[in-house]
């Protein structure tokens, strides 16, 4: 009965004192992760899948082109618009928009600019092709059809 | 005695992990870790005003035709074609030809492992289909009306169909041979290894101007 009755000395709290450290660690780990989004979308984006997929080398060369339908239809209609930085442009706005954002990188890396073509789904190919024709017109070759990774069979 | 009872000047701390906790949430939620990820893709330069459109000159049976309709219907190599995920083997198939291959392919076939000889002398060597991978190019037109969705994904199978290629040539899958780090010296070697001597010729033509 005596082995019962023993009473143990340790103590059975964990400490928790360093729990607010540990928190805080993830919580910056988080903080300097997030990306908040610079441009507000104003297009549907609900972007294609696929599998073979590659990826961005160099985030600082890469400009975006976001083309679907409005999600405001009653105010810009449903038909698909481009939409660059924050406002929807004409399909010959584009080489405008090139330019300047070639302007912004250094001359060397001008003919290296890459534009992700982030298109929705519900798009057709007339559009792509119209903002395909302008970017060659702008020489900004290199594009990327942005799209989610689906399962490789 | 007054100063006796003076309460301590301490800042309770015990909720300093919850607040942490409501912070670490709010960003984890915000979070959307950046996934630009696609289909890289080269557009063709622009065409010269004053120059005559190039002429082609590629035999027709060193070109595997794919077009799309407005109403997402494929055509492949003038054969109605319903099953999307079927190009890839089709593409394969044709890259892999070896109708007749010139210099540069007998080499690049001398340069392929076994199990590729094998596939091709059980599905290769047609009259009708390319030459030799040098000079097979696929290409892809699509309507104005096209669905971008069934675009991408023609896109995608002629990709793979070419990564599985070069994947196999140093013994990778289409996968893993997307994953190779260009940085990375042996690794870029492999990839200009697998690389040689096939390019990647997909060839995207302009669509028809009206819409059908």
């Amino acid at each position: 009965m005596a082995k019962f009755g023993k009473k143990s000395n340790t103590s059975q709290d964990i400490p928790t004192a360093a729990l607010p450290d540990i928190i805080f660690m993830l919580l910056f780990f988080f903080m300097v992760t997030t990306v908040l989004r610079e441009t507000d979308i104003l297009v549907k984006q609900k972007l294609p899948k696929a599998a073979q997929l590659s990826k961005l080398e160099r985030k600082s060369l890469v400009s975006y082109i976001y083309i679907g339908e409005p999600k405001q239809s009653n105010l810009f209609g449903k038909e698909p618009k481009i939409q660059v930085n924050d406002v929807f442009v004409e399909v010959d706005e584009i080489v405008q928009f090139v330019n300047q954002e070639k302007d912004k990188l250094n001359e060397a890396e001008r003919d290296q600019i890459t534009m992700s073509l982030k298109v929705d789904v519900e798009s057709k190919m007339g559009i792509v092709s119209d903002v395909q024709q302008e970017l060659r017109d702008a020489n900004a070759r290199k594009i990327l059809y942005s799209s989610v990774q689906s399962i490789d069979i | 005695m007054a100063r006796k009872n003076r309460p301590t000047a301490e800042i309770p701390n015990g909720s300093m992990a919850d607040i942490a906790f409501l912070l670490l949430i709010f960003f984890l939620v915000t979070t959307t870790i950046a996934n630009d990820k696609g289909i890289a893709m080269l557009l063709p330069p622009k065409p010269d005003p004053n120059q005559p459109p190039p002429e082609v000159t590629e035999n027709a049976r060193n070109i595997f035709k794919i077009l799309a309709n407005s109403q997402d219907k494929l055509l492949v190599e003038d054969e109605p074609l319903t099953d999307v995920f079927e190009l890839r083997e089709m593409v394969k198939s044709f890259i892999l030809n070896f109708g007749s291959p010139g210099e540069e392919g007998v080499e690049i076939y001398n340069s392929l492992p076994a199990s590729m000889k094998s596939y091709i002398s059980l599905n290769g060597r047609k009259v009708d289909s390319s030459d030799d991978p040098k000079t097979a190019i696929v290409s892809f037109k699509a309507d104005r009306g096209t669905s971008y969705e069934l675009y991408v994904q023609v896109l995608d199978q002629v990709n793979a169909a070419y990564n599985d290629v070069y994947g196999e040539r140093i013994g990778l899958s289409a996968s893993e041979f997307l994953q190779l780090d260009r940085d990375d010296p042996i690794q870029d070697k492999k990839y200009l290894a697998a690389r040689q001597g096939i390019p990647r010729a997909i060839s995207i033509a302009e669509p028809n101007k009206i819409v059908n």
